[in-house]
């Protein structure tokens, strides 16, 4: 299937667990990744295990699934791919992946169904943190556990590090204190608090996520929005990358010390959110995007007031960012920090801008474009040193290239409506909608019930994949080198949590 | 007792904090700001020591006196700082020895005191503290050396007297050394960029500023003048090489050395702005490259 598309429940292929095996790992094989993973109850008290992998090349998604009862033989070994995924079932459902490297809860939540918890003897659920870490052992180890409460202002997560001196032999990074159970909430919508859930799962991506999930109800309902209103999506998407990245940059020089390039940044992030504001009136793209279209249409004045604002604080971000290449200081700080090789990232499926500043060509908008982006193409930016520089660089490169985009788009914009009516669901279908938030690859994917509500919905926010990059990324390097790594990758803590 | 001394050491006391303030000012105009009033450090140390203490349950005396014992160790090291042509109101022959130790004596407290909370950033901090200072201090005997060695002064006022013999001919390149390692140690010992950042709120990153999480209120009050004071006194040490000279008058000296002085905070805001923090593991070579200079100079004005 591709990106957008639905497939009904019954052409899923559906295996017995050792083909199932044989087939997700062979689909992860090539360069293959996990797109989504998710398990639905059957009533004969098994489980459904669906398993989505994308594969880049092709621009295909390839749904598989098989059925498992309490215990299975977890696929951790075979790619590390699976491991959250598998952690997370095993929370969910309590469903037990034998041989699991490291079973540990997730999000610290009880099953959503009234099964036993599998991570205490007396069924009590783990509180969040609470949990055995990773642990080394020697004379001259130390421990640093830092988090979850910070001294900036960021969201809770907790940072047990193993040091040798300043130098990082492991970390372990356990997070699950934003969980909102958001997923939950959703079974058997959607309904009118649906598209606010969306846009707060992860609050700096409202316009990835929210196009996600209304993406993935348009193709349940069959219609397709409006060009313009896609257009709108598209442009809306890429301020939201613009903000980000310009924000990003912006604290990579906060956190080396580089005072101008943090405060000239900082001011600039809010110039590209005022954009979005002139859009729809909000700073983050709340109510923009909606299912069947977008909530507010542009008009001629507001078009040339964005285009003339864009081009101005371009080039003010121009300066900024020239600033900290040229400061040899700050290129000394940024040069082979937290490097990630290529092959680990392949191996841990990462994305968005982590995966591209290792040299991996993924991203949504070239694999498997959905919406303006089957029309109008962005050049995928890589960086192939994979360390802290790399990244602050693909971000320039998708800011210069976010920014073409969006003018091109405002200068053609279809005409037309912004809105469709939606239709009812079909029913006993799987959908499956990828975007690439500025993060990186937000996949929702839902499956419908027979009355076409939500079965199960899944929501897969980039940092569920690549927090485990940033562990890696922290190995052997110098624990004061630990934020800016963490700048470096800026993943999202509640989405997640969801 | 010289009462221009005395005046000195009030400027010393009060005079401080100011310099925070231009430093926190220069950067602000750097970062296109407008920056906070050249006086808030003032009324930053006013609302710390109206506040009440909080004292963690796992500390004990230690944790108190590290800080009280450091700002008065700072605080008695201004009595030995010679200020634009005025002589310190303590002088002996060698007491630049006690005030380089008056300065390990008072790191030494804020270790013990950070060391006392058992937090493993505390420790951390403690530790990166006593690795850097080891590779600071020599840098600061070898420029007193130096200085000692052209003068045959052995006491800080001695040298920097308006009859020293350091502005003599010949002395202008081992001087500028002196001075740069010393701009370096002054950069390093009051935990300036490019060796530590004070604004940071990244515990992780942190020299000096994670020594002192724990403490709050009046004590933390108490280590933030310290940190001024010594800001000040390693300040004057620096402006006194920088400008070795005197206009005979009493007055005039002050007055230039109290502008020197605010220069130097614009110059410590200009490096602040103008370049990043180095890396951690770099630290040692730039305060062993500051020795280094230090020691040349010194091989230099032994051959003069």
């Amino acid at each position: 299937m591709r990106n957008g598309e639905t497939i009904s429940i019954g052409s899923i292929p559906s295996l017995s667990f050792n083909e199932f095996r044989h087939e997700v790992l062979s689909d992860l094989q090539p360069g293959g990744r996990l797109a989504t993973i998710f398990s639905l109850p059957l009533p004969n008290g098994r489980h459904r295990l669906v398993v989505v992998s994308l594969d880049g090349k092709e621009g295909v998604l390839r749904p598989c699934s098989t059925e498992i009862s309490q215990r299975y033989p977890s696929l951790t070994a075979d790619s590390p791919q699976f491991h959250l995924f598998e952690r997370e079932l095993a929370e969910q459902w309590g469903l037990h992946p034998v041989n699991h490297p490291w079973l540990k809860p997730v999000r610290f939540h009880p099953p959503y169904a009234p099964v036993p918890t599998i991570f205490s003897e007396d069924g009590a659920v783990p509180i969040p943190g609470r949990m055995p870490f990773f642990q080394v052992h020697g004379e001259e180890i130390h421990e640093v556990a830092v988090g979850p409460v910070h001294a900036g202002i960021i969201e809770p997560g907790h940072f047990r590090f193993q040091c040798h001196g300043e130098k990082v032999l492991h970390l372990e990074i356990s997070l699950g204190y934003q969980h909102r159970g958001i997923e939950r909430r959703l079974t058997g919508g959607p309904d009118r608090r649906t598209i606010h859930y969306m846009e707060t799962a992860a609050g700096d991506t409202t316009v990835g996520h929210a196009t996600a999930h209304c993406e993935l109800v348009e193709s349940l309902a069959g219609v397709e929005a409006p060009l313009r209103a896609q257009a709108l999506r598209a442009v809306a998407l890429e301020l939201e990358r613009l903000a980000n990245h310009t924000g990003d940059l912006g604290a990579l020089a906060g956190d080396v010390g580089f005072l101008p390039t943090a405060s000239y940044c900082g001011r600039l992030r809010g110039d590209f959110l005022n954009l979005t504001a002139l859009l729809c009136g909000n700073r983050f793209g709340r109510g923009l995007v909606i299912p069947g279209g977008t909530g507010f249409d542009v008009d001629a004045a507001i078009v040339s007031e964005l285009m003339d604002r864009l081009n101005r604080t371009l080039a003010d971000v121009k300066n900024a960012v020239d600033l900290l290449w040229s400061t040899p200081s700050v290129m000394g700080r940024f040069e082979d920090t937290g490097t990630l090789t290529r092959d680990h990232a392949r191996r841990l499926g990462l994305v968005g801008v982590a995966a591209r500043a290792c040299g991996l060509e993924r991203d949504v908008r070239f694999e498997c474009p959905s919406g303006l982006f089957r029309f109008a193409h962005i050049p995928v930016s890589t960086y192939s040193s994979g360390d802290v520089f790399a990244r602050a660089h693909v971000r320039w490169l998708e800011i210069e290239r976010s920014a073409r985009f969006i003018r091109e788009q405002l200068q053609s914009l279809p005409e037309g409506p912004v809105q469709v009516p939606l239709t009812p669901f079909k029913s006993n279908t799987l959908a499956v909608s990828l975007i690439e938030g500025w993060r990186g690859e937000i996949c929702h994917s839902a499956m419908t019930d027979d009355q076409g509500r939500f079965a199960r919905y899944k929501i897969v926010d980039p940092s569920f994949h690549n927090w485990t990059g940033l562990a890696l990324a922290m190995r052997n390097q110098q624990i004061s080198d630990f934020p800016l790594c963490n700048k470096s990758f800026n993943l999202s803590y509640c989405g997640h949590d969801l | 007792m010289n009462p221009s001394s005395l005046l000195c050491l009030l400027a010393a006391w009060t005079l401080s904090p100011l310099l925070l303030g231009i430093i926190n000012r220069t950067k602000a105009v750097f970062a296109g700001r407008r920056g906070s009033p050249l006086l808030q450090p003032y009324h930053d140390l006013l609302k710390l020591f109206r506040k009440d203490l909080v004292i963690s349950r796992t500390t004990t005396w230690v944790f108190v006196a590290g800080p009280l014992a450091g700002c008065a160790i700072l605080g008695m090291s201004t009595f030995l700082i010679p200020f634009g042509g005025s002589p310190s109101i303590l002088r002996f022959s060698g007491d630049m020895i006690l005030f380089a130790y008056l300065l390990g004596l008072a790191r030494f407290m804020t270790v013990l005191a950070a060391l006392d909370t058992g937090s493993s950033f505390e420790g951390m901090g403690a530790s990166r503290e006593v690795q850097f200072s080891a590779l600071a201090e020599p840098t600061l005997f070898l420029a007193l050396a130096g200085l000692t060695l052209s003068t045959g002064e052995l006491s800080l006022s001695g040298l920097f007297s308006a009859n020293s013999t350091l502005h003599r001919g010949g002395m202008a390149v081992p001087l500028a050394l002196i001075a740069v390692a010393l701009f370096i140690l002054f950069l390093a010992e009051n935990a300036r960029i490019p060796v530590d950042d004070p604004n940071t709120h990244l515990e992780l990153t942190m020299i000096h500023e994670v020594m002192v999480l724990d403490h709050s209120g009046p004590l933390l009050g108490l280590i933030q003048y310290g940190a001024a004071l010594k800001l000040w006194v390693l300040g004057a040490i620096l402006w006194n090489t920088l400008w070795p000279f005197s206009t005979g008058h009493n007055g005039a000296d002050a007055g230039i050395a109290l502008v020197g002085m605010m220069g130097l905070a614009v110059g410590v805001g200009v490096v602040e702005s103008v370049m990043a923090r180095l890396r951690l593991l770099r630290v040692p070579a730039l305060l062993t490259g500051a020795g280094a200079l230090a020691l040349i100079s010194l091989i230099f004005i032994a051959r003069l």
